[in-house]
């Protein structure tokens, strides 16, 4: 099993769900597939879905809710399949 | 035709933008990185107002629906056309049928797609860029969406007999697309309004680009700088960033209540009662445009004098850049052409 990050496609803030009263997009052991909505990024007053561009088993956020991302950042950690 | 397969993040159709209406208090919009976007018409052999598009941070998919030719240019990204990666900064043809799609975007911010011919929508008082916030030109005044159709033009430069040529840029002549950049500005006309020690700070501090930075602006975070004492004169808010209203220059810093600068850009409002501390130098608003959060930024003051010969040295670097990928580029017929 290989760790893998997903990238933030986009520099802004960094958000885990979709709504503030929502939970999470992914919760611990949660199989993640390609194209699956895994966060959401706010840059210049719009809201970018980030992607999972690969499949994998979610592990964790390693950026916290409304903390900001530079372009490039890992955002989530998978364990590779 | 282009169709639209995916949009990315924002993805406008603009070109040299609608010069000539800021009196009416209308900004000119227009590619944001002028230089780039006109890099890209030279090297599709296009007329240089020819409209092309901007994508920022993500680009968007489009399959064409005729054979042509473009050029990607601007922030570093991978352009893909049908999944192989192709050269940036040189004209790549493409057949119908094909797609361009891009990777992510690893230096910079926005990205030009040059197509040969031009984004064919309809020109509105001279011009086909997009001012977004009144909705305005460009395709239905809008971003692109998943399913617009786009129909590519004729405005093919007419002296361009090399239309079919492979043309790539000479990397000397790349953006640099650091992720910091110092600003040559020229003072005024408000900076009388802040103490001698922030004027001084000023040009002394490092700013980050916040996330509030888009066509519209870009606001700094930095150091707070301090206004002089005064009486309010009659028209003036009473902020003591306030001033009786005046124009806005394109490049112009404004800093309400001496926190925060905002540099204002294409498609930002024309005039109003902030102060301007001074102006951005034009030839670097393109650098400018590829910056992000949390970019750094510094300002470096110059004169007039020093600001014509800026633009002068761009300008015949234009020149030298389209002698070296033959391409017909005249500048006094570009400024006959903008008048």
């Amino acid at each position: 099993m290989s760790t893998q990050m997903i990238a933030a496609p986009a520099p802004g803030v960094f958000w885990q769900r979709p709504a503030p009263d929502e939970e999470p997009f992914l919760t611990l052991g949660q199989e993640v597939h390609i194209g699956q909505t895994i966060g959401i990024i706010e840059i210049m007053k719009m809201f970018v879905e980030v992607q999972a561009d690969r499949d994998g088993i979610f592990k964790l956020y390693v950026i916290d809710n409304g903390e900001s991302v530079p372009m490039g950042a890992s955002l989530v950690e998978l364990e590779g399949a | 035709m282009m169709q639209i397969i995916m949009p990315g993040l924002q993805t406008l159709v603009q070109d040299s933008g609608r010069d000539g209406y800021y009196a009416l208090g209308m900004p000119p919009a227009g590619a944001l990185d002028q230089r780039s976007y006109t890099l890209g018409n030279m090297l599709v052999g296009n007329d240089s107002r020819a409209a092309g598009l901007e994508f920022a941070f993500i680009g968007p998919t489009i399959q064409f629906q005729s054979d042509t030719v473009i050029a990607v240019t601007g922030a570093e990204v991978t352009a893909l056309i049908d999944g192989e990666p192709q050269p940036m900064w040189a004209s790549v043809p493409v057949k119908n049928g094909q797609t361009l799609s891009f990777g992510p975007m690893t230096r910079g911010s926005r990205g030009y797609i040059a197509v040969r011919g031009g984004v064919d929508v309809p020109k509105l008082l001279g011009s086909r860029s997009t001012y977004q916030n009144v909705q305005f030109g460009g395709h239905m005044g809008r971003a692109l969406k998943p399913g617009d159709v786009l129909p590519i033009g004729t405005q093919i430069h007419s002296e361009d007999g090399h239309a079919d040529r492979i043309r790539e840029l000479d990397p000397k002549y790349l953006p640099s697309l650091d992720s910091g950049a110092d600003l040559a500005v020229v003072t005024g006309l408000c900076n009388y309004r802040f103490t001698p020690e922030s004027v001084q700070l000023f040009f002394e501090a490092n700013f980050t680009v916040s996330h509030e930075a888009n066509r519209t602006g870009y606001r700094l975070i930095g150091p707070a700088l301090e206004f002089v004492e005064r009486d309010v004169p009659f028209g003036a808010g009473n902020d003591p960033s306030n001033v009786v209203n005046l124009g806005y220059p394109l490049g112009s810093i404004q800093i309400p209540s001496g926190n925060e600068p905002i540099c204002l850009l294409r498609d930002a409002v024309t005039g109003g009662g902030y102060v301007t501390f001074g102006t951005i130098v034009s030839t670097d608003l393109d650098a400018l445009a590829q910056l992000k959060t949390p970019d750094t930024v510094t300002f470096t003051s110059v004169s007039i004098t020093e600001a014509h010969a800026r633009r002068r040295y761009a300008h015949n670097e234009l020149a030298q850049i389209a002698k070296s990928l033959k391409y017909p580029w005249a500048l006094e017929t570009e400024r006959e052409e903008t008048q």
